[in-house]
């Protein structure tokens, strides 16, 4: 498969922009959907989707995420109102063709379960007229894209976990390189450890493409997470509030966002600040390896952190275990209690590690593990402190 | 009415059944075999009886399956259809159909190596008989293989872009696939067994004319009519055996290996 020669592969790139390229901004004007059975589903909606940019539709079930964004790629055509591609009303756009130019993502993957995971991903570019050759060579380029090795490109979609549909939905719907992405709950059919990393390796994605994405999802904290801008809808498809993620969680605009982002939407408003603006304290330290006898000596407050030959941290040993024995510090003996957070993480990560960590002090690493220095739990409190009176809570 | 005046007569052979080992010394008997009324010339008319009908049969039933089963309309009454036909007696149904077609056909001649001579005029009721029993099986299943794709799957197809008629070709057809085959399969089978009635007409023969207009008035004689009746009832067995395997072996080629068996050990593309 490696080994395809390069043929047409400039023939997909020219027919993927079947969407003329320019700014890709999808507005919805006083969008109404309502079913024929008298379901409205979405009511008078109007919202901005920006180029390059995520904007995430949520809200509680029924509130109508599913059909707007279906409505975007007209799976389903509003009963009023009307949505701008740009400047063109996709009401007179062909439904096929829209389509090819706009990814979509599903909750279930969809994958075609007859189809190898490489020729699943090659969907598009077939259809807009790629050979089979250079369709699969896309969709090696695209595998890798999104995470998932080479050896899999031969499997079929039920020779997969779930997370890994899931990454092949992705890649998929990414194969025509089209300008915008449509995302419905993407990522809610996988345990939350897999739903983590799809999230995080989503973003690296973005940060590489640049799409106009628009993401339904029902997870307040995966909007957050994820938006750039996050519209709030309520049941009978109602705009809420459309706003920052920080802004959402800093100034519901009323008492269901409030109740809809949350009880500890000031916790989790901590995630907007790194972690590395915190003044650091140096730790003395241990290594593996080390006398015993010199632990006392160097442990503050009872405790002294331990680092590999690397500088990366492995765990606490108390001073009072330590003391009275001789021999070497090794790896059993290390309280491991204590999560590490990132220089890039957030105050959320820097605080939770001071507060599981069995010294009080929370240990900060750099992105490739090694120790910068530990922060207390009040020092991250005193930093936020400082943020609320830094960024005035009225708009 | 001959079918009915064979059972007598093979009830009124009385003391005990003919002896079974005179069958395959009968079915081991060239001259059996070869010659103008032989047990390959019926086997040749046989097979292409079934395959016609069966052919006739997928060129209608198909295509409706998958319309039906794409767009919703019309699921009733394939359904009733379907079950209205499983009633049908086919040797009254061919009768009827001689009775009232035939004579309207005013072609005599012969179709290559087909239709011999004259034989035309019995051949279409006995192809519309056949069709008609094959029809049922191929359309429910058909019509089920494409109604039981995941939802979810021809959603992903439509929003990616696909057109209606590809969504069908492309993701709703092979995946029905393996039902539809199923339903072929079964089709094939009841075909091969119903031709046997195919003799009673002018002009024809099938694997059914050594049974009953060879077999049956000999009846009496213990070394023609009863070892000439059971051998060529196994040959029909035989040929329905063979044909099921031809169809496994074209579904294991056809099938996507995806379908149906999660298990199934990776198979490697070819590059
Ligand atoms: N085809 C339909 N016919 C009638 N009513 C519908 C149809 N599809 C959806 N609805 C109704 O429209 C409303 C909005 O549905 P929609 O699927 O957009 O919600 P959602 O926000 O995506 O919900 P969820 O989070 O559960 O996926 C619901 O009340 C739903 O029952
Ligand atoms: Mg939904």
């Amino acid at each position: 498969m490696d080994h395809i020669p390069g043929t047409a592969s400039r023939r997909i790139r020219a027919n993927a922009v079947v969407v003329r390229r320019s700014d890709f901004v999808i507005r919805f004007d006083s969008v109404t959907k309502q079913y024929p059975d008298g379901t409205v589903a979405v009511d008078g909606l109007t919202l901005e989707a920006d180029t390059g940019k995520i904007t995430v539709l949520v809200g509680p079930s029924g509130c109508g995420k599913t059909t707007s964004l279906r409505m975007i790629n007209r799976m389903i055509d509003p009963t009023k109102g009307r949505i701008w591609l740009d400047d063109r009303d996709i009401a007179t756009m062909r439904p096929d063709q829209l389509r090819r130019g706009m990814g979509y993502v599903i909750q279930q993957a969809g994958l075609f379960p007859h189809r190898t995971v490489i020729d699943n991903i090659g969907t598009v570019p077939v259809l807009l007229g790629a050979t089979r050759r250079a369709a699969r060579r896309r969709a090696l380029k695209l595998l890798d894209q999104v995470g998932l090795p080479a050896n899999l490109a031969g499997r079929y979609p039920a020779q997969l976990s779930g997370g890994q549909q899931q990454r092949v939905g992705v890649a998929r719907a990414l194969a025509a390189n089209p300008p915008v992405m449509l995302m419905d709950e993407p990522f809610s059919a996988v345990d939350p450890v897999v739903r983590v990393q799809l999230q995080d390796e989503f973003l690296r994605l973005q940060g590489e493409l640049g799409k106009t994405i628009v993401f339904v999802t029902h997870d307040i904290d995966e909007a957050v997470k994820l938006g750039d801008q996050v519209a709030v809808l309520r049941v009978g498809g109602r705009l809420a509030q459309l706003a920052t993620p920080r802004e959402l969680l800093a100034h519901p605009s009323d008492s269901f966002v409030a109740g809809f982002v949350g009880r500890d939407r000031g916790y989790r408003a901590l995630g907007f600040t790194p972690a590395g603006e915190l003044p650091l304290r140096g730790e003395t330290v241990v290594r593996l390896g080390d006398r015993l006898d010199s632990v006392a000596a160097r442990a503050t407050e009872g405790w002294v952190l331990v680092l590999d030959e690397h500088d990366q941290p492995q765990g606490w040993l108390a001073a009072s275990a330590a003391s009275d024995q001789g021999g070497a510090v090794t790896p059993e003996m290390l309280n491991l209690g204590g999560t590490l957070a990132m220089e890039s993480s957030s105050l959320r990560e820097a605080l939770d590690a001071a507060l599981s960590s069995p010294s009080g002090r929370g240990v900060i690493v750099r992105d490739d593990g090694r120790l910068i220095g530990t922060v207390t739990a009040s020092q991250v409190l005193t930093r936020i402190e400082q943020e609320r009176s830094a960024v005035p809570l009225a708009r | 009415m001959a079918a009915g005046g064979g059972a007598l007569i093979i009830a009124s052979a009385g003391s005990g059944l003919p002896s079974v080992g005179l069958v395959p010394r009968w079915l081991t008997t060239a001259s059996h075999w070869t010659g103008r009324h032989g047990l390959l010339v019926s086997l040749r008319e046989h097979v292409i009886y079934t395959v016609v009908a069966v052919l006739i049969a997928m060129i209608i039933a198909i295509p409706i399956g998958l319309v039906v089963g794409h767009t919703g309309k019309g699921s009733f009454a394939v359904a009733g259809f379907a079950n209205a036909i499983r009633a049908v007696p086919a040797f009254g149904l061919m009768i009827l159909l001689y009775v009232l077609v035939s004579p309207k056909i005013h072609f005599h001649g012969s179709i290559g190596w087909l239709v011999p001579r004259g034989a035309f005029a019995s051949l279409v009721p006995v192809e519309a008989m056949l069709v008609v029993l094959a029809v049922p099986p191929i359309l429910t299943n058909t019509y089920a293989g494409v109604r039981d794709t995941d939802p979810a799957v021809t959603d992903a197809a439509r929003g990616m872009g696909m057109r209606p008629r590809q969504v069908v070709m492309r993701v709703e057809l092979p995946i029905a696939l393996p039902l539809m085959l199923a339903g072929i399969r079964s089709a094939v089978l009841q075909v091969i067994a119903t031709a046997t009635i195919a003799g009673f007409l002018p002009f024809l023969g099938g694997l059914g004319y050594q049974i009953f207009i060879n077999g049956l008035p000999q009846i009496n004689d213990p070394n023609v009519g009863y070892p000439a009746m059971l051998g060529a009832a196994l040959v029909v067995a035989a040929l329905a055996g063979v044909a099921d395997l031809v169809l496994l072996g074209v579904e294991r080629l056809i099938v996507s290996p995806g379908l149906a068996r999660p298990t199934a050990r990776t198979r490697l593309l070819r590059p």
